[in-house]
């Protein structure tokens, strides 16, 4: 009898992702599927989709999910948490979702501190509407609406998010990771993991940041994007735990 | 003997697998194309396979399994 040593999760839909080559919303979409799997959460899980290219995540997860307005899956999960608070609640949410049209709510739920975790993906730069620039794109960045790099004097500098997240009393857990290469994404499957774990310990808002891979609007083959990653993004946006109310 | 399982429909040839496979035994087939028209990615040399999924861990449609057999 063979072994088997992987394959898709149970929480992943036997449906095709409608992502470019080598974007690393795949990634990550299994990865929650794997860590709802590990804790056998399934049934209680509501996942809250947000706008942009990750807009039809509510397709690719078998558990429940709810497509929310643009930017406002921290306030959607918030009443579902409310109403329902032995559900797990995690939102899915781009750059350009939680840190440009979604701040006041993405800071608002850790001001709060509601039990809900959010999957923040950060590639840099609006995926969907055609590459333009991000809250988080980095500075020297050339994107559609920064054709000579991002300017600090003119277009402001790019939001940290887990760092902005972690002064607040309400988040219990913050912490960035990567998903670049083998290594890393165990380490972000770890860090989803415990973000959920914190949630159903009800310890407060908890949230992972994904350093992801945008090739098709970075101009790069999805093996030059994952290496873009680490030589750009790394050193402006460093990985690591930025809060943890379980530890000390 | 390992086994490696790939749903070339589903794939599109990003070749992430490909850079993380450690024996190098994964190519995108130059003479192949899918549904979607993506030369999708092949095992070259099974017998040499380890059994590590380090393809299944970076591959973002999860289109590959492993069985260690």
């Amino acid at each position: 009898m063979g072994q088997i040593v992987f394959d898709r999760p149970k929480a992943l839909s036997d449906v095709q992702l409608t992502y470019c080559p080598g974007c690393t919303h795949g990634i990550v979409h299994r990865l929650i599927a794997q860590v709802i799997d590990e804790l056998e959460i399934e049934g209680r899980t509501v996942g809250i989709a947000p706008v942009g290219c990750s807009v039809f995540a509510y397709n690719f997860f078998d558990c429940d999910m709810i497509q929310a307005p643009h930017g406002r899956a921290p306030a959607v999960a918030t009443g579902v948490k409310r109403a329902h608070p032995n559900n797990v609640l995690f939102t899915y949410q781009g750059d350009g979702d939680l840190a440009a049209i979604g701040t006041a709510e993405t800071v608002h739920v850790g001001a709060r501190g509601e039990n809900i975790t959010t999957i923040f993906i950060n590639n840099a730069i609006y995926g969907m509407t055609g590459g333009q620039m991000a809250p988080t794109t980095l500075y020297k960045q050339v994107t559609m609406t920064t054709p000579y790099g991002r300017e600090k004097n003119i277009q402001g500098s790019p939001i940290k998010v887990c760092e902005m997240l972690a002064t607040l009393d309400g988040t219990a857990y913050a912490e960035r990771v990567a998903v670049d290469c083998v290594k890393n994404v165990n380490a972000t499957k770890k860090a989803i993991k415990k973000a959920f774990q914190i949630q159903m310990a009800g310890k407060g808002y908890s949230i992972v940041e994904v350093l992801s891979a945008c090739p098709t609007e970075w101009g790069k083959s999805p093996v030059e994007a994952l290496e873009w990653i680490r030589t750009d993004m790394m050193p402006f946006y460093p990985l690591g735990i930025y809060k943890d109310v379980t530890e000390g | 003997m390992n086994k490696v399982t790939i749903n070339i429909d589903w794939c599109k040839g990003c070749g992430l697998c490909a850079e993380a496979c450690p024996k190098k035994i994964i190519s995108l087939a130059s003479d192949k194309l899918n549904k979607k028209g993506y030369h999708p990615a092949c095992i070259t040399d099974e017998e040499k396979c380890i059994a590590c999924a380090m393809c299944a861990v970076m591959c973002p449609e999860t289109v590959i399994k492993v069985e260690k057999l």
